[in-house]
């Protein structure tokens, strides 16, 4: 699409990032005493309903609806923004091949803010009907559903849709025809990648285990991490400082949960040059994942609060703001 | 009368209407451009109107420079009086070569205004007390119109009929 297209839509997002939360606020919400505070200063910069319910999930739920519902009423087309929708997408299929697989009913689990709701899914995935599904997912669908059901083994229906999800979004990216969603794209599956390595070294999984869950992409060699991952946490740090990802290196040392920031903060240091273009839909594209960044944040902070975390705790997966 | 005999009128009203059309074309696509940045952020901060209404109305100036020489040119050549003038054809290619300058640079610097206008419009839209230093940039691409209607001006001023 014509990058011209997106002016309109690039003049409302750059209004609306005036209400983005910035470094500062996130501090003021660190220094309240406890989770109401928090959410009432949050209220006060517009969050939740309007109607000053101070109920923090229901508040982080209104949040993320608001941010389709911008990006819905500002693009002029939303299929370059399915790169982002495919893991609920997908987390529906794999809730819904379990449900009726084990025939435990909890629709609670779906996302209905995604292309393929939980109802439907679980329909199509009842039928068998996995023609309806787009040609991505069909394939991994039927393949993950035979699994489950003759292996009884969840893990493994999970990595074959997890696997797939990942390929569904670089191929998306290389489709956008957007120099940021392709790399966006190409980081979230390289990430994914580093985060199977690490967890499956921890685990004891094999390399042919490993190499069936990654997917490949351009910025990491998926045989050389499994190798690497076979043979120890510090072969995996070894690769990861030939590649660009060294600095996540550095954060899997310290431990998990400083990898996961760090993961967050590179995203926003990629799209943080957005904020200068006028045109095109890398600022919606942006925008969104600034929400959601900053949604996140909250939730850790929230979560910080109400269990009664110390500080240092919480700081130590609070993320980079995009503002 | 034949066209063959007014050839030169003929040269020098196409001159008229390039200068008109592209400018005008320019500044139309500009003011578009400008304007639909402007209604993004009036959807979101009304309070923004005057300010975002100025930066729209900056890529508007080309078509006003295209109007002038136009207008120039007409009385010219007697249009306006309704007196026609006797042009040859070598005069009416030079009205037409006059014409060019503001006619081009209008069309290219209009549109061009017009995404710079956007874009300032954003600095607007996040920091309002910017506004002087927003305005200068789509400003700057004002100069080259001004050269091309300072030319075009000049030039059919200068021909003598």
């Amino acid at each position: 699409m014509h990058d011209l297209e997106y002016t309109y839509a690039v003049a409302r997002i750059r209004a609306l990032e005036v209400s983005l939360l910035s470094q500062s606020v996130i501090e003021q919400l660190m220094a309240c005493k406890n989770e109401r505070q928090c959410v009432q200063i949050l209220v006060e910069k517009g969050w939740g309903d309007g109607t000053g319910t101070l109920d923090a999930v229901d508040m982080l739920k209104r949040e993320e609806e608001k941010i389709w519902e911008v990006v819905s009423d500002l693009a002029p087309d939303l299929s370059v923004f399915d790169v982002l929708s495919y893991n609920k997408v997908f987390h529906n299929l794999k809730a819904a091949i379990k449900i009726v697989c084990t025939g435990v009913d909890n629709r609670a689990v779906f996302y209905n803010d995604c292309s393929i709701s939980g109802d439907t899914m679980l329909q199509i995935v009842q039928n068998k009907e996995f023609q309806r599904l787009p040609s991505h997912m069909a394939q991994a669908a039927a393949e993950a559903y035979d699994t489950l059901l003759h292996t009884g083994d969840g893990q493994l229906c999970d990595v074959i849709v997890d696997k797939a999800a990942l390929e569904a979004i670089l191929q998306a990216g290389k489709d956008s025809g957007e120099e940021m969603i392709e790399h966006y794209a190409e980081s979230i599956t390289a990430i994914a990648n580093i985060k199977i390595a690490v967890r499956c070294q921890k685990t004891g999984k094999s390399i042919e285990f490993m190499k069936r869950a990654m997917a490949k992409c351009d910025t990491v060699n998926v045989e050389q991490l499994a190798k690497a991952a076979a043979s120890g946490m510090d072969a995996v740090k070894e690769y990861l400082l030939g590649t660009e990802y060294a600095k996540g290196a550095q954060a899997l040392e310290d431990s998990p949960s400083a990898f996961e920031r760090w993961c967050d903060n590179r995203m926003m240091e990629t799209i943080k040059p957005q904020k200068y273009n006028a045109f095109s839909v890398g600022p919606l594209f942006a925008y969104v994942l600034a929400r959601e960044n900053e949604i996140k944040t909250v939730r850790i902070i929230l979560s910080g609060k109400q269990n009664d975390f110390p500080d240092e705790v919480i700081r130590e997966r609070i993320r980079d703001m995009y503002v | 009368m034949s066209i063959m005999e007014n050839l030169g009128i003929v040269y020098a009203l196409l001159g008229a209407s390039i200068a008109v059309l592209l400018a005008g074309a320019g500044s139309a696509i500009g003011v578009g451009i400008a304007g639909q940045a402007a209604s993004g952020v009036v959807t979101e901060d009304p309070n923004k109107f005057a300010q975002v209404l100025i930066m729209q109305l900056l890529p508007g100036t080309q078509g006003l420079y295209g109007l002038l020489v136009g207008f120039i040119t007409l009385s010219k050549i007697g249009i306006l009086g309704g007196n026609l003038a006797a042009v040859d054809v070598s005069t009416g290619l030079m009205i037409l070569a006059a014409c060019l300058p503001i006619g081009i640079v209008g069309l290219i610097s209009g549109k061009s205004q017009g995404k710079t206008a956007a874009a300032a419009i954003g600095i607007v839209a996040k920091k309002p007390d910017q506004f002087g230093k927003a305005m200068l940039f789509p400003a700057m691409v004002e100069t080259y119109a001004i050269l091309a209607l300072l030319i075009s001006f000049l030039a059919v001023n200068g021909i003598q009929i």
